[in-house]
């Protein structure tokens, strides 16, 4: 079946440590963009009209572009048309930044203006400040509706780690082909082996984080 | 009535929303342990008048006095003011992330700096009395608006207010629980606290307020006590509004 060559040498090891490429990325990535996407979604719902217009195009932007395009034009793009001449990983944090700020901060904004203000209004009446009223009543409970839902694009963006493999990092996926490569002549069928370990190693690192997140989903729902 | 202290005193005021004058010279003097309910069809700006008296609303022009203080929104001391009117809302809005008991309790301890066990044994008691110690450490959305709309009235309570403002606070609610919140607040009229109630139950109404204000168009239209106003309304305006309520027989 092909598992025997992961117990080659340092075989699993380097598959391990590609997962903590692909982790370290969407990890990363995710806690730019929780920052930045708070920023954005709190500017969102100011309702200013420069504002919404330049969030709905980058919002846009986002949805229409594959993951893979941006990561061209920042990593192979830039180097040529700046001179920037970018790190991989960089770019790909800079990619998936980019895609979850947009994510993020739509979601922040959605949160935000789904609090009544009647919400403001009765901790207000009660004698509560504004910074009370944010601390103790709004925060709470946008923080509550925004976990659940971030931990969902922290597995969306691990799955989607497996495209920075094509502009050169060395993730679980690609050291996996790298291995079936290597052992081509000594065992020819290890790629059902090592994609399958491949595909047991995300589900191990993404599924305890959906769980986590449909726990809190539905404790605080 | 003319020995008791004036706790609100409302002079002159007008609020405008963009063009529309939605109050106009309205004026009207509260004093202590008066029940006063107003009335008024719907758009009449009873609910703006209310909330203009704890700083929610911005008034354009007059004053507003709670024991001789102003109520200024943009003021310092507004948050001070705010501690002293209670005002519970149409839409029983208490606070879904906590349980009712930290519902009750969350302002007295953070705004009030009181301690926090007395104001638990407070909280407590206050519950008890309006039936709903089974429920301190549900949560908001484990209760029915009957049973939401009293904890939010024991957490107006529990800051020992001076003026109590109801928002039209049964008019959300399915008919069978309008009788328990209408009863929380016949037990508050007997403790004779100082009360403001907009409210379209007429016969509540009667019953509870040592005086009716009608409301229509921004103006006070009628300032009586209930039996007159009801039995015999001075203005057509009055008299208009109080048939909307009568049916007749078949």
């Amino acid at each position: 079946m092909g598992f025997e060559v992961l117990l080659k040498g340092t075989n699993f090891i380097r598959l391990l440590q590609g997962l903590w490429v692909a982790l370290r990325i969407s990890l990363i990535s995710v806690g730019i963009s929780i920052v930045l996407g708070i920023i954005l979604g709190t500017l969102m719902s100011l309702k200013k009209p420069v504002i919404t217009a330049v969030s709905r195009v980058y919002l846009e932007i986002v949805r229409i572009m594959p993951q893979m395009v941006l990561l061209f034009i920042v990593f192979f793009g830039f180097s040529k048309a700046m001179g920037l001449n970018l790190p991989a990983e960089a770019s790909a944090i800079i990619v998936f930044s980019f895609w979850g700020t947009a994510e993020m901060g739509d979601l922040v904004r959605g949160c935000l203006i789904s609090i009544p203000v009647i919400q403001y209004e009765s901790s207000y009446a009660l004698g509560m400040s504004k910074f009370n009223t944010y601390f103790y009543v709004i925060i709470p409970q946008i923080i509550r509706r925004l976990i659940p839902l971030s931990i969902n694009l922290i597995t969306r963006m691990i799955k989607t780690t497996s495209l920075v493999m094509m502009i050169g990092i060395v993730e679980v996926l690609k050291v996996g082909q790298q291995i079936i490569e290597a052992n081509r002549k000594s065992s020819p069928h290890a790629a059902f082996g090592v994609f399958a370990t491949v595909f047991l190693l995300y589900f191990l690192a993404c599924w305890p984080i959906s769980r986590l997140s449909k726990y809190l989903e539905k404790r605080w729902s | 009535m003319g020995m008791e202290k004036e706790v609100l005193k409302i002079e002159h005021i007008h609020k405008k929303f963009d063009d529309l004058t939605v109050l106009e010279d309205v004026s009207l003097t509260v004093h202590e342990g008066e029940i006063i309910v107003i009335v008024g069809p719907s758009g009449c700006g009873k609910s703006t008048f209310l909330r203009c008296l704890n700083g929610l609303e911005e008034i354009n022009e007059g004053h507003i006095y709670i024991d001789e203080e102003p109520v200024n929104p943009a003021g310092k001391n507004i948050t001070k003011i705010r501690e002293r009117i209670g005002m519970v809302f149409q839409s029983y809005d208490l606070f879904p992330h906590k349980t009712i008991l930290e519902n009750v309790c969350l302002a007295p301890v953070k705004v009030q700096k009181r301690k926090k066990d007395e104001v638990k044994e407070e909280a407590l008691k206050l519950l008890e009395r309006v039936g709903l110690s089974a429920k301190v450490n549900s949560f908001p959305r484990q209760l029915s608006g009957g049973q939401k709309q009293r904890v939010a009235i024991v957490r107006a309570l529990i800051m020992h207010p001076e003026v109590l403002l109801f928002d039209e606070v049964t008019a959300a609610l399915d008919p069978e629980m309008v009788r328990e919140v209408l009863d929380v607040m016949l037990d508050l009229a007997k403790q004779k606290r100082t009360m403001l109630i907009v409210t379209h139950e007429m016969a509540f109404a009667r019953a509870v307020a040592d005086r009716v204000i009608f409301l229509d168009g921004g103006h006070i239209v009628e300032d009586a006590d209930p039996k007159q106003f009801f039995d015999s309304p001075k203005t057509d305006r009055a008299k208009k509004f109080l048939s909307t309520f009568e049916f007749e027989e078949k």
